[in-house]
């Protein structure tokens, strides 16, 4: 296990335990997720109990305990994004993928983040994927761009649009 | 664009003086045949490929910057959200400030050549003013603008976000020197007090009271007092449909970092936090890389201006819980904890982050302190209603004409945003409610459509003002059904801490969801109105005191359609499924046989070219006939 990443991060923020969450947002930054191994060890170095880092981790939904899929999808399900018909798209992936939202395809394909806005209303509804964005998406159109997915990871992102990237980070 | 030099390079300005002296240096800079391509990468235009489009004319004014023998100077700026999301991506040139909207990147060239370099208009980009048909060029001949009142977002669109330069020639941080260098603490308290500023982020509550009560405030909790005082500034803006503190701070971060540093000094605080939405990554790098510039300016650090005064700021993250956005709750986050709000007998003006006393705002609320120094408080109490000054930031959208950020003056009526500057209800549909507050608001129908927007007539009439989400509903839309999304949302947004709320919550949306799916009960209406009080008492934070409001604002409008759901089994909006059926129009329907090749439980039957027929028994109403009829012989009923 990589000790000195957890200790460098814990560094960071001079060893703050109120800075609990942005040093597991940059411990999530470099795995992607949040490893066990590791915030046992960011748990002893805070002398914070591990309860606690267990329970931020489960607390706030940008934390996820396990890897995520070679693509990441986001679906807005805002507002406006609901209106105008969301749950049917995250409906019709779900059931062509046997997945849930928050969810990673058994074939590690991608990961289906259902978010609360991302803010693009006009583009409603909204999915994301890999940074880029797709406007007026229907649920088979959805269909159709995750079918066209390869497994190589985060693939057709361009550069400009990546930083808008919902969800994790 | 910043330079890199002018994000890394000292240059501590020390006075009111040196500030004016600096700004006049870049206005001599700014030279007289400048030609400026503002291109929008707000979210709405950045993901319609606006950051390309920047590229494009980056290239273009670097191919003919230098040797093309004249004295023009061109420049190509990335600016903040511009407002006219449904039309972006949108690109103004200067001079003329022509505003082309729906620019694609084989337009780049053209508009290069004819506007920037000609200086002749491209009037096929041009808006088009649906009443008159005439084509338009500024943004002043656009309803949408000219009905708006911009003090929040008066520079958003203008300036270049990542650039101080561009910030200071804009007159920035002159309020900051003016407070810091003629105004004592309580001046500016007064000040704010009576410009009438009241909380952006939904309460309304007044900020120099809050800020007064903090400045006078000895720790009561558990820490010594030692005069430590926090300041944090809320962007968690977690309403869904909810998009202006984010664009204010990708927009024009330094006009929240201003307001912020205006508010320490008058608070006497030393330590500031940004805590920011998981959600908004391009709003923490603006946002960082203003408070590099901020520092290295000596805006930010010790001695700010040559006053004295010290004070920084910090950006915190959230990690995605919407009720993080409560005070209580986002302190909790800030010190590293599950962000579950606190019991708030004793106020967080006086024991709030790490036991301190602390002032909250929201991105909104900073945002305007700069202004109210600036312009003075009583040409910003000038603006607005007796209760309610000032401007207001609402994202406008739904089923609108014109999805956007709008500010408008308090008061205007919520007509006159949807019909003249959202240009009414898209689709020609009729209008049939507008939410505003996110989930925490209410509906507001088409009777009470001449309602001034105003903290309190909002709150009279079942809603709230909120943060500034207003979603315009149409005649499709069940309002049983949106009140069950907002409870579906809240249920998975509740912290869990306490018991009225977390089984509140559920409760009621299963009552909403037999509603919905045809099994309510007559007493259902009664069941909902007391959980609803329940709720209302004995909840232990805003989330949960107001969590019932989409459904008792739903009510009181339309309890029609409640009634319709539980005694006919019917949805009036046809929007619930198996509330409504689905039939074909014999007179539409041209026999194409689209609908029978797609149907998945084979469902319809009909010869070629004969109207086809939906068998009742066996459609599962899964929507497929609709979504394909190319003729729209499929009716709901």
């Amino acid at each position: 296990m990589d000790r000195e990443l957890v200790t460098e991060i814990v560094e960071r923020y001079e060893g703050d335990p109120g800075m609990l969450i942005p040093m597991m947002q940059d411990l999530q930054a470099e795995y992607g997720y949040l490893p066990a191994e590791q915030l046992r060890e960011m748990a002893v170095v805070l002398k914070v109990p591990l309860t606690r880092v267990y329970g931020v981790t489960m607390f706030y939904s940008s934390f996820r305990l396990a890897p995520k899929g070679a693509h990441e999808v986001t679906l807005c399900m805002g507002t406006v994004c609901h209106l105008k018909g969301a749950p049917r798209i995250s409906e019709a992936i779900c059931q062509e993928y046997g997945i849930e939202p928050g969810g990673t395809t058994p074939d590690r394909l991608f990961t289906l983040q259902a978010v609360n806005c991302v803010g693009a209303c006009a583009l409603a509804p909204v999915m994301i994927v890999d940074g880029k964005y797709y406007d007026g998406v229907t649920p088979e159109s959805a269909l159709k761009i995750l079918g066209d997915l390869t497994p190589e990871e985060g693939s057709h992102a361009p550069a400009a649009a990546s930083e808008d990237n919902g969800g994790s980070s | 664009m910043a330079t890199a030099t002018e994000a890394t390079a000292k240059k501590i300005i020390h006075s009111l003086k040196e500030l004016e002296a600096y700004r006049n240096k870049l206005a001599k800079k700014e030279k007289k045949n400048t030609r400026i391509v503002r291109v929008c990468i707000g979210t709405g235009c950045a993901a319609k490929g606006s950051h390309r489009l920047y590229e494009l004319f980056c290239e273009a004014a670097e191919q003919t910057g230098s040797g093309n023998g004249s004295n023009v100077v061109i420049q190509a700026k990335h600016v903040g959200c511009h407002g006219l999301c449904e039309l972006g991506p949108i690109v103004v040139i200067d001079p003329g400030e022509i505003l082309y909207h729906s620019v694609e990147e084989p337009d780049v060239a053209e508009i290069f050549r004819e506007t920037v370099l000609g200086g002749r208009v491209v009037e096929r980009l041009l808006y088009q003013d649906p009443k008159t048909e005439k084509k338009v060029k500024t943004p002043a001949e656009i309803p949408f603008y000219n009905v708006q009142k911009r003090i929040v977002l008066k520079q958003n669109g203008h300036i270049d976000p990542t650039s101080i330069d561009d910030y200071i020639s804009v007159d920035g941080y002159s309020s900051l020197a003016k407070a810091l260098g003629s105004m004592e603490p309580e001046d500016i308290i007064d000040q704010v007090e009576q410009a009438g500023l009241r909380g952006r982020g939904g309460g309304g509550f007044p900020t120099a009271r809050k800020w007064r009560s903090c400045r006078e405030a000895e720790s009561t909790g558990e820490q010594p007092s030692d005069g430590t005082r926090y300041l944090i500034c809320n962007g968690d803006e977690g309403d869904p449909g909810a998009f202006m503190d984010r664009s204010v701070m990708e927009g024009n971060p330094h006009g929240v970092l201003e307001g912020m540093i205006i508010g320490a000094y008058a608070i006497g605080a030393s330590q500031g936090y940004i805590y920011v939405r998981n959600e908004y990554p391009l709003a923490v790098e603006h946002l960082k890389l203003a408070i590099d510039q901020a520092r290295n300016f000596g805006f930010l650090g010790h001695d700010i201006l040559g006053s004295g005064f010290t004070f920084d700021i910090r950006i915190n993250r959230g990690g995605g819980a919407f009720v993080c956005g409560e005070s209580t709750a986002l302190m909790a986050s800030l010190e590293g904890r599950t962000g579950e709000p606190r019991t708030k007998y004793i106020h967080t003006v006086e024991s709030g982050l790490n036991g301190r006393p602390t002032v909250l705002n929201n991105v909104e609320t900073w945002a305007n302190v700069p202004a109210i120094i600036g312009m003075g408080s009583s040409e910003f109490a000038s603006v607005g209603t007796e209760g309610s000054k000032g401007t207001k930031v609402f994202s406008l959208v739904g089923k609108i004409t014109n999805t956007g950020l709008v500010e408008v003056p308090m008061g205007i009526t919520l007509r006159r945003i949807i019909e003249e500057i959202g240009g009414g209800v898209k689709d020609g549909k009729a209008f049939k409610a507008v939410q505003t507050g996110g989930p925490s608001g209410g509906c507001i129908p088409a009777e009470h459509l001449d309602a001034a927007v105003d903290f309190d007539e909002l709150t009279r009439l079942g809603s709230m003002m909120g943060s500034g989400g207003m979603i315009v509903m149409d005649e499709d839309t069940c309002m049983v059904n949106v009140a069950k999304y907002f409870l579906g949302f809240l249920k998975s947004e509740s912290c869990g801490k306490c018991t009225p709320c977390r089984e509140g919550i559920a409760q009621m949306l299963a009552i909403l969801q037999r509603i919905t799916s045809g099994e309510g009960e007559p007493e259902d209406l009664d069941r909902l109105e007391i959980l609803a009080e329940l709720l209302m008492e004995g909840s232990l934070c805003a989330l949960g005191k107001t969590a019932a409001n989409p459904i008792l604002s739903t009510l009181k409008y339309f309890r029609g359609e409640y009634e319709e759901h539980i005694r006919n089994k019917h949805c009036p909006a046809r929007e619930c499924k198996g509330l409504f059926i689905y039939q074909i129009d014999p007179e539409t329907c041209t026999g194409c046989g689209i609908c029978r090749k797609n149907c998945p439980v084979e469902a319809i039957t009909g010869e070629r070219k004969q109207p086809h027929v939906i068998d009742q028994g066996i459609c599962t109403k899964c929507n497929t006939c609709f979504e394909k009829c190319p003729f729209g012989a499929i009716m709901k009923v």
